[in-house]
């Protein structure tokens, strides 16, 4: 036990002087991250609504959170095998579920960081009153919907291993994907009619459902100055759903990783290139 | 009677390699190659490039699985028991491969926690194998990227030792250092072997090298282990007055492949 959670706090550690080390770039990616949310979020001012504010807000914040924790794991593996030190990594007695575990800690409080960041850069931009907000709900959501980013995380890392030059480019498609299909700054229904079948899929979709009707978006009820935020029970569909998915996306992420690995060393791909 | 080292028997990869649109071939990087170290013993692997010196060290490293073969490294076999043989293994690599950013001490105690150790107590053991190394203590905190290739190897060195295994792979430890970093490292593995009967399997293009660290000394050509002895041996069954003489008797190949691709350019 002493032993794993020392092998946990090695990945801490290694985050933790790497970002140290890097922090110009640290600024610089979240400088960019809150300027392009609030670019976003004042293009509702500029209609002067607040209810389209409000919705931009939202999903500039939460695809800041999901989008950066689901990145910081995939790109994880592709850091490494840049550096050349996957090999030691797996060479390592650590066991994968640890490792990832590891990994998606740290991501995980990266994210919450640059999240907290881009929230006071919000406030400070669009002026919005947040009272009424079930903030309580927010965070169960968030909880929730952390799994199935996790998996998806994991599932993205696996390109990385099966290549060093085109994973990190898939993993950045992927990403991409999510934004498009996710209805994070417009209605799903306004997507192509051929494109509207996998946001049913992405986690993303269901989150941002329903931290919108826990910041009384779209509640007839929410005004300026006070919103009318949803009760938690009135998202337990997206919260099944949520669950569902990190139950599955969660272990299958975890499983697809192993078995690439094992792929990768049967075909030699681990070798260090470049 | 005391278990070898290391067993390998009848060890097999190939790697596909394709050739032009939907042609491919398949080359045999280990071809056959089997070869015992004893407890304790320096095991040398001499081969030029390509020969598969560093695919059977990465068997061994458990980070290629082999197509067909038995390995058994102190009881464990492969790759059924990778978990357990990862706990007995140190690596140096040819390529000192680090977080460049981090200093040497974040880069070694990063891995002995990964390790699982306590990193005061591994931290303590760094330090006492780069003094050893011939490293000053005041570059523990500077970043790798600031550090020379031989420091950097040295560093390499001891992120393998300070995990204490009973089995160093060391894959081309030597190459591309000065003469005076190279005499550190072979100084230091001599002693290594002599005070903590660490078993070595070095793979090398020095012949010297060879020479001196090792006990026996396989010779690898094209995947296939040609020949194998005591240096004296291999001199003596090829009936030459060297130790690179009897390498190119033995295998029909040079050894030194990239200084003389440096002289020509």
């Amino acid at each position: 036990m002493e032993a794993t959670l020392r092998q946990t706090w090695a990945f801490l550690f290694r985050g933790w002087h790497i970002t140290r080390r890097y922090i110009g770039w640290v600024v610089v990616f979240n400088f960019y991250a809150l300027v392009t949310s609030a670019t976003v979020a004042l293009i509702g001012v500029a209609q002067g609504n607040y209810q389209l504010t409000l919705t931009l807000v939202v999903g500039a914040l939460l695809w800041n959170y999901l989008s950066w924790l689901y990145n910081e794991i995939a790109m994880s593996i592709a850091y490494e095998r840049w550096e050349g030190t996957l090999e030691y990594t797996f060479m390592a007695p650590v066991s994968r579920a640890v490792h990832l575990f590891g990994v998606s800690l740290f991501s995980l409080l990266n994210s919450i960081v640059t999240s907290i960041i881009v929230l006071v850069g919000l406030m400070l931009f669009t002026n919005l009153n947040l009272r009424g907000v079930n903030f309580f709900g927010v965070l169960v959501v968030l909880a929730v919907s952390t799994m199935a980013f996790v998996g998806l995380g994991l599932f993205a890392a696996v390109f990385p291993v099966m290549s060093a030059e085109r994973g990190a480019e898939a993993t950045h498609i992927f990403q991409g994907s999510l934004l498009l299909v996710s209805g994070v700054y417009y209605p799903i229904d306004v997507l192509p009619g051929w494109l509207q079948p996998l946001s049913a899929i992405s986690p993303a979709t269901y989150t941002l459902s329903a931290c919108r009707k826990l910041f009384g978006v779209g509640n007839s009820n929410s005004t300026p100055e006070y919103l009318a935020g949803a009760p938690l029970s009135a998202v337990t569909h997206e919260l099944l759903i949520l669950a569902l998915m990190g139950a599955i996306l969660l272990p299958l992420g975890l499983f697809a990783f192993v078995r690439i690995e094992a792929w990768a060393k049967k075909t030699g791909k681990l070798k260090r290139t470049g | 009677m005391q278990q070898p080292a290391i067993q390998v028997r009848n060890l097999r990869k190939s790697f596909r390699k394709r050739n032009g649109f939907r042609k491919k071939s398949e080359l045999w990087a280990i071809d056959n190659v089997s070869f015992t170290v004893g407890q304790g013993e320096t095991y040398g692997l001499l081969g030029p490039n390509g020969s598969g010196k560093s695919s059977l060290i990465r068997v061994l490293s458990t980070l290629l699985i082999a197509d067909s073969g038995y390995v058994n490294m102190l009881g464990l076999t492969l790759p059924e028991q990778q978990d357990e043989v990862r706990k007995i293994i140190g690596r140096v690599s040819v390529d000192a491969a680090f977080y460049k950013k981090l200093s040497a001490r974040e880069n070694l105690l990063y891995t002995a926690l990964l390790y699982g150790q306590n990193a005061r107590q591994a931290e303590r053991r760094a330090i006492e194998i780069l003094e050893q190394l011939g490293m000053e203590n005041a570059k523990f905190s500077t970043p790798l990227e600031e550090m020379s290739r031989g420091m950097q190897q040295k560093i390499s060195i001891a992120r393998a030792l300070m995990i204490n295994p009973p089995l160093l792979l060391l894959d081309e430890p030597t190459t591309g250092l000065d003469p005076k970093s190279r005499r550190d490292v072979q100084l230091f593995l001599e002693k290594l072997q002599s005070r903590e009967g660490t078993t070595i399997l070095l793979t090398t293009h020095d012949m010297a090298e060879a020479e001196r660290l090792c006990v026996r000394i396989g010779f690898l050509a094209k995947g296939k282990l040609v020949a194998e002895g005591t240096a004296m041996q291999l001199m003596q069954h090829a009936g030459a007055a060297t130790l690179d003489d009897a390498f190119i008797k033995l295998t029909g190949e040079e050894l030194v492949e990239e200084e003389m691709v440096l002289v020509e350019g």
